[in-house]
């Protein structure tokens, strides 16, 4: 193996957290030496003239008294010392045989407790040094009460007076503020008069706003309603399918064997669960930013059907067993695609009227990317499924371009368009760069139309359009950088929000995937980790890593944001929090073990170990990734508790509304309320 | 900028850009494989049982799991005797005009390829046992299995192909399994992929990323010994003979106590290996396909897999020389090869 760029990298990290620790403990054991060298030295008059300087009230009383009594002084220290010490320490730091994988993996995996270890040395040894500094400074107390003993009571009396009275001066706190009650005119306090501490961190609640036109707010609903259906239903099959590998004899149904049941999970997660999503998040922000009506609600109830119906025939023509030849996402067959190719066209046409009509004269961003999103998807629908050509390796040819624009023209830029309008919204700020966000786009349709075949690296197709391929994924860390920079720095001095918010911490694990994910899609393009990791789970990890981590997230980010506003509900703070932390926790627990036990298959496979012995060995790595996927399932089933609590009328009586409400009926007996 | 301003211009140039992008790295090159390519001159057309079975394998998503595709890179040697090429999959047209071409090249190599696995494990009896319940043969596997494409016969017609079900995996019926026509043209499909040999005189595509070339010529014994027996038995030999060498009763013969494995004359041994064997279908064992031939076993990874058998499960024979067996595998190469 030559150049593995992600192993690299991980390395890399952990090895800079060890040199750290290294500097650190370089730094602690200088102090260590000057504050001996300090020790050393003879205490003289200066020192306790200091050390008297140090007392504070309490000491110097107690001197005070020891003084009136005449008898022996005591004495007791203030201060304590602090010990940034140590000693010499040994960092691992011998330069690896950096062309293997499997020892850069292996050292990256040693370096996590060189850590540890060196962490735990640091705080043994400063227990150390404290202990050693209290017996040093024990003596100096000996002599330091000697030397009381011997000064003249009078002048240490008269002293030790005066420094008591400054010790004693303070201020009585309303020196500026006068004696009045504070007055709020401008609503700037926020105190919670409930006492107690609370159970779960508070989070800002949304910002109340206008309301959202009705007719386009339940459209907008419905969308994420049947999307969350099918992000229930996706799941729970892909939690069945993750549990088959630990179980293969868990059914006997050909409905329910693994090969129908895979595109079943994965097509209803990416037609159903992301794709109605997007839209629905779409049919908002398409007339929003363009400060118009939507041109036709018709149209968008249309396409709701549509895509609906795609998904449901769908999959049941898979567990049927008709399905398109194996392609993976595009095993619906084309009779039942096309009713999701006329959904599209209907919402093209929807949002370009729509547009045309815009008040605004620029476009904003958010609208070129949701716009072109569903002209290639189109493209990409239309000449994957046109059922006249394909025959031998075209289909493959076609079957790498694809799978992959679907992903990246699809559904990455549909999201991106999403996260350009959303994340300044909830940031109350505007992008930090409108032009980064130009650059992403051009470059993202240069680059990223050309990967497809990466997907086929060393198989029968052309070198050439490999080699195509992995060029273009290696240009895909232009828009990636691009994006995630302005992404980021559109959070730049809003940090502070993010920890009473409920909606940015989505966001920013979204961006976080964004960079990590894609980047590690570039890495697994090169041929020489492709020889790797091609053919086994590293894929499925890395899939999830993108359309779950960046995907999903951005998602519940935008829907969070956006069906409080449609519906002036709230969902409760704790269960979105148990949907955040389980969701990724579960991702992480589903991906890292399942992308560890596949390099260590591929490298099996590479040694030319019997294909059993690999398949044994991933049995402990399937299981984790069945308990990570079972977290993340059940993240959804809050989420969509949340959805359901979000548009669900609150049933408890506002104390204030209903006072008012009551005050109302006293003094205008006759009206109605409504 | 005005050009941005305008939603035809902007969506137009997007669009354009997309559509000639797409054209250039996916339709023409995917049209113009379809014209350079021609199904190899030896391909032998897929008959109509097993063209019905690939029906099946596609219908049940077996492309999930098991590839079709030999890379042109050292590890995918153990799938096949060459990289796949395109004219492979040449022959391959769309399924109907509702279904696309199904080449299936695959994604995922949960299970093993499949390229040539009609070479490798071409054995009907086997083939069958392994989709009614594949635990049956290797404990290890995690394939789901196909139980609906049998059925339970009392008493089985004189044309139905009974498979062999340890009495484990019965669930207390008391008939017999017989295997429907799907099953059979499944496994008539699964028999019917093998690679085809390139015409004479076409050079070989390379396989790349080899191990680095030993000097020298590793025939001493002492080398030889280094090949590991065991895992190569794992690989070419486990499926059938079970990794306690006992065999399925009534299917594929035991090698624990094999008088064959313990003989003195190693020629039967070695001709076995390397040829297959059909002398016992008649006490009910299936045919032993040309394992060493097919996997291109050199004599020191027959000597190791020879003395593995010959040591293990108490079996307690003398251990061979490589140079013995490589003797006898020369004679064996210049002998005519019997068709079937």
């Amino acid at each position: 193996m030559n150049s593995p760029a992600f192993f690299y990298i991980l390395f890399g990290f952990f090895l800079l957290l060890v040199l750290t620790v290294a500097l650190y403990l370089w730094y602690a054991s200088g102090q260590l030496r000057s504050k001996a060298s300090e020790l050393r030295k003879e205490t003289d008059e200066n020192y306790f003239k200091q050390q008297l300087g140090k007392m504070n009230l309490r000491q110097i009383n107690q001197l005070l008294q020891l003084l009136a009594d005449k008898k022996t002084l005591m004495l007791l220290l203030g201060g304590i010392f602090y010990a940034h010490t140590s000693f010499a320490q040994n960092a691992l730091q011998k330069e690896p045989l950096l062309s293997e994988t499997g020892i850069l993996i292996t050292l990256t995996l040693l370096l996590i407790p060189v850590f540890i270890a060196l962490v735990i040395m640091v705080v043994k040894l400063k227990k150390v040094i404290a202990h050693y500094m209290a017996e040093a400074n024990t003596r100096k107390a000996a002599r330091l009460a000697e030397y009381l003993d011997r000064q003249p009571g009078e002048a240490l009396k008269h002293l030790l007076e005066k420094k008591k009275s400054a010790e004693k001066f303070a201020l009585t706190n309303k020196e500026l503020s006068g004696e009045h009650t504070a007055a709020d005119s401008k609503g700037i306090l926020h105190i919670s008069e409930e006492p107690g501490l609370p159970f779960v961190a508070v989070k800002r609640r949304a910002a109340p706003r206008s309301q959202v036109e009705s007719s386009l707010s339940r459209l907008v609903l419905w969308y994420l309603i049947t999307a969350t259906f099918w992000l229930l239903f996706g799941t729970t099959v892909g939690e069945y399918v993750g549990i088959k590998f630990a179980a293969p004899d868990a059914d006997h149904i050909s409905w329910l064997s693994f090969g129908r049941l895979r595109p079943v999970h994965t097509n209803a997660v990416f037609w159903g669960w992301a794709s109605l999503g997007m839209l629905g998040l779409g049919y908002y922000v398409i007339p929003r930013v363009g400060n118009q009506k939507l041109y036709s609600y018709k149209l968008g109830w249309y396409s709701l059907y549509l895509i609906n119906a795609t998904v449901l025939f769908g999959s049941i023509a898979l567990m049927a067993g008709i399905n398109n030849g194996g392609g993976e996402y595009r095993e619906y067959i084309w009779p039942i695609m096309v009713l999701f190719v006329f959904a599209l066209i209907l919402t093209l046409y929807n949002f370009l009227k729509t547009i045309a009509r815009r008040t605004t004269k620029e476009i904003y961003i958010s609208n070129w990317y949701i716009v072109s999103a569903i002209m290639f998807g189109l493209v990409i629908a239309i000449v994957a499924y046109w059922p006249t050509w394909q025959n031998g390796l075209g289909e493959t040819i076609i079957q790498g371009y694809y799978m992959h624009q679907g992903v990246g023209m699809w559904f990455m830029l549909f999201t991106l368009g999403l996260v350009y309008y959303y994340l300044p919204q909830q940031l109350n700020k505007p992008i930090y760069s409108y032009s980064l966000g130009i650059l992403a786009f051009w470059t993202q349709i240069l680059f990223y139309t050309l990967i497809g075949t990466h997907h086929f690296v060393f198989s029968s197709i052309p070198w050439w359009l490999q080699t195509v391929a992995i060029v273009g994924s290696a240009g895909m860390v232009i828009p990636v950088v691009a994006g995630t920079t302005n992404f980021l720095l559109t959070f730049k001095k809003g940090w502070y929000k993010l920890a009473d918010s409920y909606t940015l911490p989505f966001f920013l694990v979204g961006i976080v995937f964004y960079f990590t994910g894609s980047l590690q899609g570039t890495a697994e393009a090169f041929r020489t980790t492709n020889l790797l990791w091609h053919f086994t789970d590293f894929t499925v990890a890395h899939s999830h890593l993108t359309m779950y981590g960046i995907i999903s997230f951005f998602l519940w980010a935008c829907i969070y944001t956006i069906v409080p506003r449609l519906t002036q509900n709230e969902a409760p703070q704790v269960t979105v929090g148990a949907h955040f932390w389980l969701a990724l926790m579960g991702l992480l627990i589903y991906t890292v073990p399942l992308m560890y036990g596949s390099t260590l298959r591929g490298q099996m496979w590479m040694e030319g170990k019997p294909f059993i012995e690999s398949v044994t060995m991933m049995a402990p790595y399937w299981l984790w990734r069945a308990i990570g996927g079972s977290l993340m399932w059940l993240s959804h089933l809050l989420f969509a508790y949340n959805l359901y609590k979000m548009m669900q009328p609150t049933h408890i009586t506002d104390v204030n509304e209903k006072a008012l409400e009551l005050l109302k009926q006293q003094i205008h007996p006759t009206e109605k309320n409504d | 900028m005005e050009w941005f301003d305008n939603h035809k211009s902007l969506f137009t140039t997007a669009l354009l850009l997309f559509v000639v992008l797409t054209f250039m790295v996916a339709i023409r090159p995917a049209l113009n494989n379809e014209k350079i390519n021609r199904p190899l001159p030896g391909a032998e057309p897929m008959n109509r049982d097993a063209l019905a079975g690939k029906k099946i394998f596609i219908a049940n998503g077996c492309v999930a799991c098991h590839t079709q595709q030999v890379r042109n890179v050292e590890m995918d040697k153990m799938w096949g005797q060459r990289p796949s090429i395109a004219a492979d999959y040449a022959a391959t047209s769309r399924t109907d005009v509702w279904r696309n071409t199904a080449t299936l090249m695959g994604t995922e190599r949960t299970g093993p390829d499949l390229t040539n696995v009609g070479n490798r494990q071409g054995s009907l009896e086997w083939n069958l046992t392994h989709l009614y319940n594949p635990r049956i043969l290797v404990k290890e596997s995690v394939m789901p299995a196909y139980p609906w494409m049998f059925e339970i016969k009392e008493s089985p017609a004189k044309n139905d192909v009974i498979v062999n079900v340890p009495d484990a995996y019965l669930k207390n019926s008391a008939g017999k399994i017989v295997a429907t026509k799907e099953a059979l043209q499944l496994v008539s499909y699964i028999q019917s992929l093998k690679q085809t040999k390139l015409p004479d005189g076409t050079v070989l595509p390379e396989f790349l990323y080899g191990k680095k070339q030993e000097t020298g010529n590793i025939t001493s014994g002492q080398e030889a010994n280094k090949i590991n027996g065991a895992e190569l038995y794992a690989t070419h030999c486990q499926s059938c003979h079970q990794s306690n060498g006992e065999g399925l009763p009534g299917a594929f013969p035991a090698l624990k106590g094999s008088k064959i494995v313990a003989s003195d004359s190693l020629s039967v041994y070695i001709n076995i290996i390397m040829n297959g064997y059909s002398g016992r279908v008649s006490e009910g064992f299936g045919v032993m396909p040309a394992v060493g031939t097919n996997a291109n076993l050199s004599p020191e990874e027959v000597t190791a897999i020879i003395n593995h058998e010959r040591k293990s499960w108490g079996n307690n024979a003398t251990e061979v020389p490589a140079e013995e067996v490589k003797k006898i595998m020369d004679f064996i190469n210049t002998q005519p090869q019997k068709t079937e």
